[in-house]
């Protein structure tokens, strides 16, 4: 690759700001637009409204791997909240970033300034994963508020949030620098799409054959989706560490393509 | 400031600048001059280490873009040729949040924005949107960002480029006003009186390489007479009316609207030409100018 190191500045010692202004700018932007912001808070929980109140009338009880049974509202809120975590952060890192990237042109003038392109990188994960939190912590507050939470354990879902969210954002961002035009975003509707209606979100995964949850479990909302309900209805033990390495390394591992990305789309 | 040697840019089989030495010095104006794909674009973005060099070496500010991208970006200003402002924020927070991207603290960051609305007389659009300036402007407001970290060294490619003529000169007479401050400025061109407005010193680029260089009087004596007739023959005679009148010019250029004889003493020629029967619809006789060089060095006119 003909990218040079250090326009993209591997160099070490050279004092030089990070991505926090970056984040201070996403910031400022959307308190100029609480609208934008607010909508995409409401999808998931119209869905906890209308399946958790009507479809909950029918269904009455789930029963979950360990034996215990729970309201099936109490079973699909914790769903409902790590799509909030997903989608959240997924919005900016998909399409705000190839926005920013293509039509803005943000990062040509960005990266014109001592800022590096893992520093574009970091700032967009930032704001996302501030925005996934966001809507997951307005959930939470939801859910207390109507009596879904049977645990203590609830108020580790907001970590349990951030993180989920710092996975998608950054595995959203590297996907996102391939992108060519808006009709390629079809692919991640098509991923997302499944994703959010077989991850066991709506039923236990035990109503699969063997092979399909295999499938299911490697899946990320799969991922997302048990390690908030453990914690919500207070399974909590060290299988937990499964989701958690899961997500670490998924958005560990897109930051740091997103960031040689970056470099390779502008420093040319 | 700048130091090139032998310097080099290919986007994968496209040469787009082949070999050029360049040395700038501090306190200078220093124009590229040349029409669209000269490479002065690619050669500019490669000063602003944001563009890996091919081949060459090339020093800014003493340091190694290779090695240093973001301790040079620090210390320069750019202005590129299509305004990159953020069309989310505000005129005044584009200054400062550009101001945050250098690090400056947010107190010296809003001192700074509202120093340099001040400067390029925006104060009255701070809390507009960027989409509402009109195309002067939005080039004001890019060269007021250009400046939030005082850089030693502004890079300006193509700063008038889609201007009309008033805006043309408010940004001309800013620029004249940072140059006198010690700013070192560097400007890629293809208006020759841009360049002779600005410039101290500058390069003819053609094709990737650097056809002439020196100061813009010192480029017109050189490859240019003191002063240029233009005759405007009718349609199709440009070439006729060429061959009766060579002998009295130093050299002839026959373009298709005009042919331009360059000469020491225009009204001299103009009489001459007249007395030999020529019926010229229109003469003109002018001081030698950068378009003349440019004509001589590449046998084409900057604009064609």
């Amino acid at each position: 690759m003909a990218s040079s190191t250090v326009l993209r500045g591997t160099s070490r010692g050279a004092a030089h700001p990070t991505a926090y202004p970056l984040l201070e700018r996403h910031v400022r932007v959307y308190k100029r637009a609480p609208a934008a912001f607010a909508s995409g808070f409401l999808e998931p929980l119209f869905y906890l409204l209308s399946i958790g109140v009507g479809v909950a009338a029918l269904v009455g009880e789930v029963t979950l791997d360990d034996g215990r049974t729970i309201s099936y509202t109490a079973f699909l809120a914790p769903a409902m909240l790590a799509t909030q975590a997903m989608n959240g952060a997924l919005f900016d890192a998909t399409y705000g970033f190839f926005f920013r990237l293509k039509y803005e042109k943000l990062y040509d003038a960005v990266l014109a300034t001592p800022l590096r392109p893992v520093d574009a990188a970091v700032g967009e994960v930032l704001w996302a994963t501030v925005r996934g939190a966001a809507y997951a912590a307005a959930f939470v507050v939801i859910m207390a508020a109507l009596g879904l939470t049977s645990s203590w354990w609830t108020l580790l879902a907001l970590p349990a949030a951030l993180l989920i969210a710092f996975g998608f954002a950054a595995a959203g961002l590297a996907l996102t620098t391939w992108m060519r035009s808006w009709q390629d975003f079809e692919f991640i509707q098509v991923a997302i799409m499944p994703m959010f209606l077989f991850s066991a979100t709506f039923y236990p995964l035990s109503a699969y054959p063997d092979w399909m949850q295999t499938i299911v479990t490697v899946t990320p909302l799969y991922q997302a989706v048990d390690l908030v309900r453990s914690l919500t209805t207070g399974a909590v033990g060290p299988e937990l560490l499964v989701p958690i390495t899961y997500f670490a390394v998924m958005g560990a591992l897109g930051l740091r393509v997103a960031g040689r990305r970056v470099g390779v789309l502008i420093l040319r | 400031m700048i130091e090139a040697q032998a310097l080099r840019k290919a986007y994968g089989d496209f040469e787009a600048v082949k070999g050029i030495d360049v040395s700038v010095e501090r306190g200078e104006a220093f124009g590229f001059l040349g029409p669209n794909g000269a490479g002065k674009s690619s050669t500019m973005r490669m000063v602003a280490a944001v563009s890996p060099l091919t081949g060459g070496s090339l020093r800014i500010l003493g340091l190694d873009p290779e090695s240093d991208g973001p301790a040079i970006r620090a210390r320069i200003g750019v202005c590129p040729q299509e305004d990159s402002l953020d069309g989310d924020l505000t005129v005044r927070d584009n200054l400062v949040v550009y101001a945050r991207y250098f690090g400056i603290g947010r107190r010296d960051a809003a001192r700074k924005a509202d120093e340099l609305l001040e400067f390029v007389k925006l104060t009255e659009k701070a809390h507009g949107m960027v989409e509402d300036l009109s195309g002067g402007m939005k080039r004001r407001l890019t060269i007021a960002r250009s400046l939030v970290n005082e850089p030693e060294l502004l890079l300006l490619d193509e700063p008038t480029t889609g201007l009309d003529p008033q805006a043309r000169h408010v940004v001309w007479d800013q620029l004249h006003r940072l140059k006198q401050t010690g700013v070192t400025i560097v400007l890629t061109t293809h208006y020759m009186d841009e360049a002779e407005q600005l410039c101290d010193r500058l390069v003819v680029m053609d094709g990737g390489l650097i056809a002439a260089e020196g100061s813009p009087l010192s480029l017109i004596a050189r490859y240019s007479t003191r002063e240029v007739v233009e005759l405007r023959m009718g349609v199709g005679e440009n070439e006729a009316a060429a061959e009766r009148v060579e002998d009295l010019a130093e050299r002839v250029e026959v373009l298709p609207d005009r042919v331009l004889l360059y000469v020491a003493d225009g009204e001299k020629v103009v009489e001459e030409a007249m007395a030999r029967g020529l019926e010229p619809r229109s003469t003109l006789v002018r001081r030698s100018s950068l378009e003349d060089v440019f004509l001589r060095l590449t046998g084409r006119s900057l604009d064609a």
